[in-house]
């Protein structure tokens, strides 16, 4: 059998992918055994034009992680989709948008007013900002275009799978590196993983009766160890969310924060989780309701942890 | 701005909200044409998805109307949308979507006069905010 060829790409993300990658340990020699790695920048010397000059399909499967933030990355992901027959959402940036997504809540100018003006350790009087071109006497120095609005994978091209999580656990990635060696794929636009109910179903601690008078942040109370998170006031965001992962954060006394996206059938994560989260509140006087609901800070950066690019109203309306 | 007539989705629990909508109708009450009324078995029926979805549809405003605490058909689905309407308020801020073009309140079989008032003020409020466009400039790029 031919080896499959296999093309991995990074944009907008924090590189953790690639480390989930590398951890799925010596299954990686099974996969170097089937496949031949023709595209990896962080670990291989393969340049854009190299790629640009492979023929159309010729890739058999390109794993794809993180969000679409900048021209480049759109032009990269574009390019990649022509130049292979499988195209993988690879991780909460490239599925949902994941944590570069929050940017959604923002847009350029804010982003960049805060990021090369107003944060403390800057210094920069003269208010310069990056420029898509800008002249100097050897030339003209071009940098990608960054766009006002982030976009997942989907967005931008055509996806064939989805291998949630921030990052996808080890298991998870090899669920579908396993089925691409063996050629037992699954239907289009499957997101891979060991289960299509919550994250809930996975957890072993014990369920009871959810009736909330106070939500805590995570290092306001150290959680018993065997009750719900949810129980205890924890934001977990287990019951709004697929499985699979095993449940490690809830089992870590971490509450679950949402990377393995909605569970099967739901269109919006963030909207299932918060009416989950407001269904366990204990109250009916109105006052109360909202002295609860106070706790929660920031309820889009909570519930759209991973996914505010692939919500149903997708950013934030700036005035 | 003048000619700006907004859309309204109103979702009505069977109960009590829709017969008082159904009140003010065969009582002939004038009322603003605005609201487009979905039937809906409870206000607790009412998952913020499909909030959520009524605007990016277009709607400028949304209005739940339910039967008075205590007075749920099914014992407390309105106090689960009590709970659950004040968060999304919340949450639709952080959006950029102005808290009043959400709208919570109750409404009894046989309070169409109420029903009337409350549409009316209701439309008056959205037409003041101006149309919802989903988004701005920002938007250009996806």
């Amino acid at each position: 059998m031919a080896k499959l060829k296999v093309a991995l790409y990074w944009a907008a993300s924090c590189g953790g992918c690639e480390i989930a990658q590398l951890q799925i340990g010596d299954k990686l020699l099974k996969l170097v055994e089937a496949a031949d790695i023709v595209f990896w920048p962080v670990a291989i010397d393969v340049k854009y034009k190299d790629v640009e000059a492979m023929p159309d399909k010729s890739i058999d499967v390109c794993l794809f992680n993180g969000a679409i933030r900048n021209s480049e990355q759109e032009h990269i992901a574009k390019m990649l989709r022509e130049k292979s027959k499988i195209m993988i959402a690879y991780g909460s940036c490239a599925y949902g948008g994941g944590i570069p997504g929050l940017g959604n809540l923002f847009n350029r100018e804010l982003i960049f007013q805060r990021a090369y003006v107003e944060t403390p350790s800057t210094d920069n009087k003269e208010k310069v900002f990056p420029q898509t071109k800008f002249k100097v006497p050897e030339g003209e120095l071009t940098l990608p275009e960054f766009y006002d609005t982030v976009k997942t994978l989907r967005q931008t091209v055509d996806v064939d799978y989805i291998v949630p999580g921030c990052p996808p656990e080890e298991k998870t990635t090899w669920l579908a590196l396993e089925a691409l060696i063996q050629g037992k794929l699954p239907p289009k636009g499957t997101v891979i993983s060991h289960s299509i109910k919550a994250v809930c179903d996975d957890c072993p601690r014990k369920k009871g009766v959810k009736k909330i008078k106070k939500f805590y942040r995570t290092f306001e109370i150290i959680p018993e160890p065997e009750v719900c998170l949810l129980e205890q006031g924890l934001l977990c965001a287990g019951v709004a969310t697929r499985g699979g992962c095993g449940a490690p954060c809830p089992q870590a006394n971490m509450p679950c924060t949402g990377c393995y996206g909605p569970v099967e059938g739901v269109i919006d994560q963030g909207a299932h989780l918060l009416s989950a989260v407001t269904s366990v509140i204990d109250s009916n006087d109105p006052e109360e309701i909202q002295k609860i609901i106070d706790d929660i800070r920031d309820p889009a950066g909570t519930f759209y942890r991973y996914s505010l690019p692939d919500s149903l109203l997708r950013r934030a309306r700036i005035k | 701005m003048n000619n700006f007539e907004p859309k309204i989705v109103g979702f009505c629990c069977n109960w009590c909200s829709y017969r008082g909508a159904d009140l003010a109708g065969t009582a002939r009450m004038k009322c603003s044409p605005n609201v487009r009324i979905i039937r809906v078995m409870c206000s607790g029926r009412v998952e913020p998805t499909f909030i959520l979805k009524a605007f990016e549809l277009g709607a400028d405003g949304v209005l739940v109307l339910g039967c008075h605490p205590g007075d749920c058909h099914y014992v407390e689905g309105n106090y689960k949308t009590a709970r659950r309407i004040p968060l999304l308020k919340k949450m639709l801020t952080q959006m950029g979507i102005e808290e009043d073009r959400l709208r919570l309140d109750w409404v009894s079989a046989s309070e169409g006069d109420r029903f009337v008032a409350i549409v009316d003020e209701m439309t008056e409020k959205i037409r003041a905010l101006g149309p919802f466009k989903k988004n701005s400039k920002e938007a250009k790029h996806g």
